[in-house]
């Protein structure tokens, strides 16, 4: 039954039609039901899985509108296996933040089904066509279950999103047009040589990179994503920093740089000075935030920066060993998931301290290590945790990413470095105004972390040690995969 | 063996959760006792090689990128195991009398020494940095929770600072490994770096690692630190942590960039003599004890500084036994400072100690600080004086200059340390108030056997330093740096 991963993308949807068909009494319980569903199948699909061999697996294949080449091509690698993990593990983590109501339920289980699909697909028409599918429920849940300012932040979301799809798909036209083909394996074997020839790669390359660099967010293109965040409920935070921004960082490893090895090359300085900015300015913004939520937000783009910066470094340095480029690329797919992993942490913490006290700014808080050390204990371990702290899940994938980088761009790493530091100065000032000082008058009748939410919050941060101490079982999902795609690259 | 000093400690502070609050500080004595006991039987053992790092575990842990879990022992990590397990024992029970949460203390103070182990037993760049970046964080719980005076402004500047340097060490750990190859530090220090390479990471390498040793112009987190720390975090800190940073500089920086450390140790030894004479003349002016104590550690860290960047066998062995010797002696000045006289009097400014005639109420406290000041004069006898003119010998070949200002800057240490005597203890006159001695706890039975420990260590490392220097200078001696 495993053979079929199609399945994967029907069990969110066939959640969604029960909750809107079935109106039940607890939504919440239904959600979990079928997360736990899905989540069991990813499992069945990791057991199948055969990490040692490269290439697709699980491969399905049929026709679908063979007059434009779009085919239902489905397949799964090391990455595209990692991310349905991730999604896997990211959407109960989301749902177990907050009660939600049975409309945002079944739009979650959309956006749910989307990104599997996202990660599954190997044609382009319908990874495009699972690509938007996930926007139009984040709208929505942005929308109508936002808190205050969500209209405009539903639309900037929506608008930034959207342009940036609409470039993506003109630029895949122009390469159909040229190339026949929408598939992403025969594509990716005339990028060596030049995919399109002329000025008009420049532009089809300057359309896939602006569609992308908007979701991921790369600044500049990151505006839209503090008031996203901000204004989500907490169960979609978590979902679209956890889950969503990988879909942006999952097209640059899958279609851009497979597509434009030469480009990139020669673009690389360019790319690489956005992308310090982003991991060097994000942080300073996040710290001038008094809104958690918003300094979180901040923070997420500075996370995903690392994931780029390792990826632009192994497509650009032609000088480095292979065995160099493998890591920096290991590293990048272990922050993928570890920033998933822990950024939702974050926005469940933030959650929890909304929950308590209604509002979120960072002086709304302060002595809660007095009244809920667990809290505050849990929470700190999240927060170094992301700030990358050895022995936690972080530290290793960014170790490999500068580790990558520092031999092919010193000097962008040496400044990139700075970041990590503005990181800890951000998360630093955070816990000090939070969870010392005296105790403030609001926090007197704070409970500590009830039964419920240890139990969520015991297992999440059991696998950031985990990942942190002994990161070779996860590094045993995609090595294969890096060692293919490092090939393919260089 | 030595490697169970890390499992037993870190073990012990997971135990600790799991008992009734009533053992709790009994096993952190048990613990940091097996420790230290684990290391004095290690010293006594005539088999083990001192004058070589030699491996004694190596397990792969992420083969993938050459990371092994490798931990290895000569003289120097030997020495600095010995002054961790000597003032994590005194820590503990100079923090007897802690109720409140006293899991949380216990545990955070384990982690700390647990961590510490870790660094000096390290033989993987990789594993080393992982324990070094561990320290801070409890550190960190440890002041900003049980601490005293402006305690979270301190935390956080100790924190930050070490971030600080965190950071810079991040950077040259991976300048290293993707120039040389690997993290395993005996293969490291046969590998010739670029005399370019060694010239820009030696400096970011040692000074990121000397943020933590103390070293002008980054030290000013130490005075805050020590002062909003509890007496246990003050006690660690001056006896543990700021060696972390001393030592490592020697181990990663000096040992594996000789060239690099050829061309930067003279800038480096004017920022030692700053930092020693500087912060003595500081210390000269405050009025609180606890400053007072923490600017002398900056001093004499600055002794350890000067003589790492003498180069030679003298300075550098004697730089280590500054280590030992400071770990111990601060720690005692801290326990007096912190426990018997902070505790009972709820003050530390001098002025307000002058006035309570303390050496009648506490003479067991006033016998203590007596010693400590005198071994931290460097009175010959003990052991500050044996590792001060070990560092100045091996001066005085490199530096002539260098020493005549340490040798002035002495004589302000002495005299900081016999005003701050003098004010909190022997102020008074004696036949007029002898009578009217304030009515205070006496010193309990744990700060006297605390105490006791310190003082004949310190007391037995200066009648006979050879029993350390034997050990040490050999594996000195096998540094690259040297050859």
């Amino acid at each position: 039954m495993v053979n079929v991963i199609g399945i994967l993308i029907l069990i969110p949807v066939a959640g969604a039609i029960v909750l809107y068909v079935g109106h039940p009494k607890n939504p919440r319980v239904v959600a979990f039901i079928f997360n736990a569903l899905s989540a069991f199948y990813a499992l069945m699909i990791w057991q199948k899985f055969d990490a040692t061999t490269p290439g697709l697996q699980l491969v399905e294949r049929h026709a679908w509108i063979p007059s434009i080449g779009a085919e239902y091509f489905v397949g799964i690698d090391g990455l595209s296996l990692l991310l349905v993990l991730l999604t896997s593990l990211v959407f109960p983590f989301a749902f177990s933040a907050q009660r939600l109501e049975r409309g945002a339920c079944a739009l979650m289980l959309v956006m749910q089904a989307a990104l599997y699909g996202t990660f599954i697909a190997q044609n382009f028409v319908l990874w495009f066509l699972f690509y938007e599918m996930s926007l139009v429920p984040a709208f929505l849940l942005i929308k109508i279950y936002g808190g205050e300012n969500r209209d405009y932040a539903a639309v900037k979301f929506f608008l930034y999103t959207f342009l940036g799809s609409v470039a993506m798909l003109l630029a895949f036209l122009g390469i159909y047009l040229t190339r026949g083909s929408f598939d992403f394996e025969t594509l990716a074997r005339f990028g060596k040589s030049g995919l399109i020839a002329g000025n008009l790669r420049w532009w089809v390359f300057a359309g896939i990179f602006l569609g992308l660099a908007v979701k991921v967010p790369l600044f500049p293109f990151h505006t839209w994503l503090p008031d996203a965040y901000q204004t989500a409920p907490t169960g979609v935070s978590m979902v679209l920093t956890g889950a969503l921004s990988k879909m942006g960082v999952y097209g640059f490893i899958r279609l851009l740089v497979p597509l434009f090895p030469n480009e990139i090359k020669i673009a690389a300085p360019w790319l690489l000075t956005l992308v310090v900015c982003s991991i060097v300015f994000a942080p300073l913004a996040a710290w001038a935030q008094r809104d958690l939520k918003r300094m979180v937000a901040y923070l997420s783009i500075n996370h995903l920066g690392y994931c780029l910066l390792g990826l632009f470094v192994i497509a650009a340095g032609s000088t480095s060993s292979l065995i160099d480029k493998q890591a920096a690329f290991s590293g990048v797919f272990l922050q993928i998931f570890n920033h998933g992993l822990t950024a939702a942490a974050l926005f469940y913490f933030v959650g929890l301290l909304e929950q308590r006290r209604g509002l979120r700014g960072i002086d709304d808080f302060g002595g809660m290590m007095e009244r809920a050390p667990l809290l505050c204990g849990w929470m700190s371990v999240a927060m170094f945790s992301s700030l990358g702290l050895p022995g936690l899940n972080g530290f290793i994938g960014e170790f490999l990413i500068f580790k990558g980088s520092f031999a092919v761009a010193a000097s962008f790493t040496a400044v990139a470095v700075i970041g990590l530091l503005f990181t800890a100065v951000t998360f630093m000032r955070a816990m000090q105004s939070l969870f010392s000082g005296p105790l403030s008058e609001n926090c007197a009748t704070f409970p500590d972390l009830l039964l419920n939410e240890k139990l969520v919050v015991v297992p999440v941060t059991l696998l950031m040690f985990a990942i942190g101490l002994n990161p070779q079982f996860m590094f045993n999902i995609f090595n294969v995969t890096v060692v293919q795609m490092t090939r393919l690259f260089s | 063996m030595i490697a169970w000093t890390i499992y037993l400690t870190l073990g012990g502070a997971v135990v600790l959760f799991f008992l009734p609050r009533a053992f709790v500080r009994w096993i952190a004595l048990a613990t940091t006792v097996s420790g230290f006991a684990i290391g004095l039987a290690t010293f006594c053992r005539p088999d083990v090689d001192f004058a070589h790092f030699t491996t004694i575990v190596r397990v792969p842990w992420i083969p993938a990128l050459g990371m092994n879990y490798q931990l290895a022992l000569d003289g120097i990590s030997l020495t600095l195991i010995l002054v961790t397990g000597l003032a994590a024992i005194c820590a503990v029970l100079f923090s007897w009398d802690v109720n409140e949460r006293a899991k949380e203390f216990f545990f955070w103070l384990l982690m700390v020494v647990g961590g510490s182990y870790g660094v000096f037993l390290s033989a993987d760049l990789f594993l080393l940095f992982l324990f070094y970046e561990l320290v801070i964080v409890p550190k960190y719980f440890l002041i900003a929770i049980f601490g005293s005076t402006n305690k979270e402004y301190g935390a956080m500047k100790l924190t930050l600072y070490s971030f600080f340097g965190g950071a810079l060490v991040f950077l040259g750990i991976i300048a290293i490994y993707v120039s040389g190859g690997s993290f395993d530090l005996s293969q490291l220090s046969q590998f010739q770096f670029s005399s370019q390479l060694q010239g820009w990471v030696f400096p970011i390498l040692f000074l990121g690692f000397a943020v933590l040793a103390g070293i002008w112009p980054l030290h000013t987190w130490a005075p805050t630190g020590h002062v909003a720390a509890p007496t246990a975090g003050s006690m660690l800190l001056a006896g543990i942590v700021m060696k972390l940073g001393a030592y490592a500089a020697l181990r990663v920086a000096m040992n594996l960039l000789p060239q690099g450390f050829q061309m930067w140790r003279n800038s480096f030894a004017v920022f030692a003599v700053i930092g020693i004479v500087y912060a003595a003349a500081v210390a000269l002016r405050q009025q609180d004890l606890k400053f007072v104590i923490g600017y002398s550690s900056v001093s004499h860290m600055g002794f350890v500084l000067l003589g790492l960047a003498t180069a030679n066998v003298f300075g550098v062995s004697g730089a280590v036994l500054q280590m030992f010797s400071h770990g111990v002696i601060g720690a005692l000045l801290f326990a007096v400072a912190g426990t018997m006289i902070y505790r009972r009097t709820h003050t530390r400014d001098l002025d307000a100690l002058a006035a309570m005639n303390l050496r009648r109420a506490l003479p067991f406290a006033a016998f203590t600080f007596v010693v400590a000041s005198a071994a931290s004069m460097g009175i010959p006898g003990f052991s500050g004086f044996a590792a001060e003119i070990t560092i100045l010998i091996g001066a005085w070949k490199t530096y002539p200059l260098a020493v005549w200002i340490v040798g002035a800057g002495m004589v302000l240490v002495a005299a900081f340390t016999l005003r701050a005597l003098k004010r909190s203890f022997f102020d008074v006159d004696l036949t007029a108030t002898s009578a009217s001695a304030p009515e205070m706890e006496p010193i309990t039975i744990p700060e006297k056997i605390g105490a006791s420990l310190l003082m004949v260590a310190t007391l037995a490392v200066g009648l006979y330093p050879r029993i350390l220097l034997d050990r040490i200078q050999p594996a000195v001696e096998a540094m690259r740096f040297l050859k």
